[in-house]
């Protein structure tokens, strides 16, 4: 819904309100920039920057979930997409294709690797776009989930390409021009904080750009009515395969900052629980709001690793299950539109 | 008179149910044709065949002399037929002004390139579109209630808003299925005197209508359906005065205050 955070925003007269609303995201990141400055406790960058990964997924999976109502429980297909391409493409690779005939791909730059995980994710977004939207409902998640799985099983059985269950190690870090130190790798927790924060940034905008605009109503009018859009003339299959590649060529690009932060990936990225814990992060913080994926996604993102001293993995799933169901029980529509009916009474 | 909307031969068959058994007319542009006949008759049927929502078993539909039968729906509204729909139908969880920029979306153009970078052309279309959008809230009365969610609006107002929205889509065909169902006299006039208001504007309209009074001042031409089958075409005066249409609608309350109306 674009209503709580466009509607406040406009009209009404609250001048104060709406500078607040203007300028309270440039505070809150500029908060987050100087962070590593103030602390720079590696432990704490290294969740920080893990979470920023997860939360761009979940910004790329509210465009589908929140604004379509698509719901897509393959979305870590696009994330896993992203990391190989990204690592493959920095790898370099030489795989035989039959007839005898082979690809080789030397190692490239990791920036085009990046480049390479959106396009890649991005393509099988549309292509997915292309086939599922004509199957809506439950037959379009269920082709979603099975799309994670299909990849999942060419990781594990692509040895050639993928190196299967042994993974694909070394993968080289992100690296940047740095002033002062030209183009340099960036092995630093804080580096790569900050880079996962530009791209986490840039990822918010451009949802925020999509969904405010024509096609973002486009979008919210097909989730609101769908053949009352389509007698408007929404074209259903336009907009929403342009939601699909936008949404799959963000979570590619996470992806593709989770293999070059990790250094290494297995066919593991594609599991079920990564999507799961994307789509907690987006219900949990409102579906079809811009912050709620950001707001779930600091909750869901670090609370796990806070526990982690007191509690066993297993408990991490058991937590996100109970908090699930109380959310669905007690804040269906999730933390930012809880908080916005809140703010509009007071 | 060229003829904006011509069906031919429309048959539409619903599993083992004959919604439409044979059915032909023609809606010449400019006008106002009013398509009647009691409950069942097909009326709804017609409208969803026209505008790409059901297939049709047997026949063509042909707008502006071009063939759209089997089209989708949003593929039709893009060449200028527009339905409002009997069931009240709004966008849920959107504000009225809201529903109004949605349902100028044909109007706009800007595409993703100008969404992701803001391009000047997009800024100003926008602000056109929400010009616009106010002008026809202003237009149909409903500009108060501007910030208030569709689903919240009074019953009359949601089915202001149902035509509302299909007018803004500025159709060169507007089809409006039973637009004063439900309505008191009051908002059945301000119903009328809004479809008057379309029709001066330029959109031809197809009306699908119980409120035979209002029918019979509306229509140029009205279109008889009964069970399936066209039984009568013509002014108001002449099916008035047709047996075949008094008989199918015989002991309908309807008539009898249609035959009051007109006396
Ligand atoms: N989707 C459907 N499935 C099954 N039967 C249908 C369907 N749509 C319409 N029918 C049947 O087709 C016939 C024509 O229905 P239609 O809705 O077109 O009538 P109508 O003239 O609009 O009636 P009303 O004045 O009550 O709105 C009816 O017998 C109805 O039961
Ligand atoms: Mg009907």
């Amino acid at each position: 819904m674009t209503a709580p955070d466009g509607r406040s925003a406009e009209g009404r007269g609250e001048l104060n309100r709406s500078r607040l609303h203007h300028y309270a995201p440039w505070v809150f990141v500029l908060v987050l920039a100087l962070l590593p400055l103030a602390f720079p406790d590696p432990y704490m960058l290294a969740v920080l920057t893990s979470a920023g990964i997860f939360i761009i997924g979940a910004i790329s999976l509210n465009l589908l979930l929140g604004y379509t109502g698509q719901l897509s429980l393959g979305h870590v297909a696009f994330f896993g997409l992203g990391a190989y391409t990204s690592a493959l493409a920095s790898l370099g690779f030489d795989i035989g294709i039959g007839f005898g005939l082979r690809i080789t791909l030397q190692p490239q730059p990791v920036w085009l690797g990046f480049i390479a995980a959106i396009i890649v994710a991005g393509g099988f977004g549309w292509l997915l776009g292309r086939l599922a939207f004509r199957v809506r409902g439950a037959y379009f998640v269920i082709i979603t989930i099975c799309f994670a799985q299909v990849l999942r099983m060419v990781a594990l059985n692509w040895i050639e390409l993928t190196q299967g269950p042994m993974a694909l190690i070394s993968i080289p870090p992100f690296s940047m021009w740095l002033p002062g130190q030209g183009v340099v790798p960036l092995y630093s927790k804080a580096q790569n904080y900050w880079l996962v924060l530009a791209v986490a940034v840039l990822a918010f905008i451009v949802v925020r750009q999509l969904v405010e605009s024509r096609i973002g109503r486009a979008l919210v009018a097909l989730r609101a009515n769908e053949s009352l859009a389509r007698s408007v003339g929404i074209r259903v299959t336009h907009y929403l395969v342009i939601a699909a590649v936008i949404s799959a060529g963000i979570a590619g690009a996470a992806g593709s900052l989770f293999a070059h932060y990790i250094r290494i990936i297995d066919p593991d990225v594609f599991l079920f629980i990564y999507t799961v814990t994307m789509v907690i992060m987006v219900i949990t913080g409102g579906k079809g709001t811009l912050w709620g994926p950001v707001v779930g996604g600091l909750i869901f993102g670090l609370v796990p690793d806070l526990l982690r001293g007191h509690a066993r993995p297993e408990a991490q799933w058991v937590l996100y299950g109970v908090a699930m169901i109380l959310f669905v029980m007690f804040l269906p529509r999730g933390i930012v539109p809880a908080l916005a009916s809140l703010r509009r009474r007071a | 008179m060229s003829d904006l909307l011509r069906v031919e031969g429309l048959a539409v068959h619903i599993g083992g149910l004959v919604a439409i058994a044979d059915a032909s007319f023609v809606v010449p542009a400019g006008q106002v044709v009013s398509l009647i006949g009691p409950n069942g008759a097909g009326k709804t049927t017609a409208f969803n065949v026209i505008t790409g929502y059901m297939r049709p078993t047997k026949g063509r539909i042909l707008f502006d002399g071009a063939d759209i039968t089997g089209l989708a729906p949003d593929r039709i509204a893009e060449r200028g037929i527009v339905r409002s729909f009997q069931r009240t139908s709004v966008f849920t969880g959107c504000t009225v002004l809201e529903n109004a920029l949605m349902a100028l979306h044909r109007r706009g153009g800007a595409g993703l390139l100008g969404a992701l970078f803001r391009l000047p052309s997009a800024r100003r279309e926008e602000a056109r579109l929400r010009a616009e959008a106010w002008a026809m809230l202003e237009f149909t009365g409903l500009a108060e209630r501007a910030d208030t969610l569709a689903e919240v609006l009074a019953y009359g107002e949601q089915r202001r808003l149902g035509i509302a929205l299909a007018a803004i889509a500025s159709p060169r065909l507007l089809l409006l299925d039973e637009p004063a169902a439900g309505l008191n006299p009051s908002e059945t006039a301000a119903c009328m005197a809004l479809i008057r208001q379309l029709r001066d504007r330029g959109a031809t309209i197809l009306l699908v209508e119980h409120d035979m009074p209002m029918v019979m001042q509306m229509s140029d031409t009205i279109v008889v359906l009964n069970q399936g089958r066209i039984i009568a075409a013509g002014a108001p005066a002449e099916i008035r005065a047709n047996p075949e249409v008094i008989r199918a609608y015989l002991g309908s309350g309807d008539w009898q205050e249609a035959a009051h109306a007109a006396a």
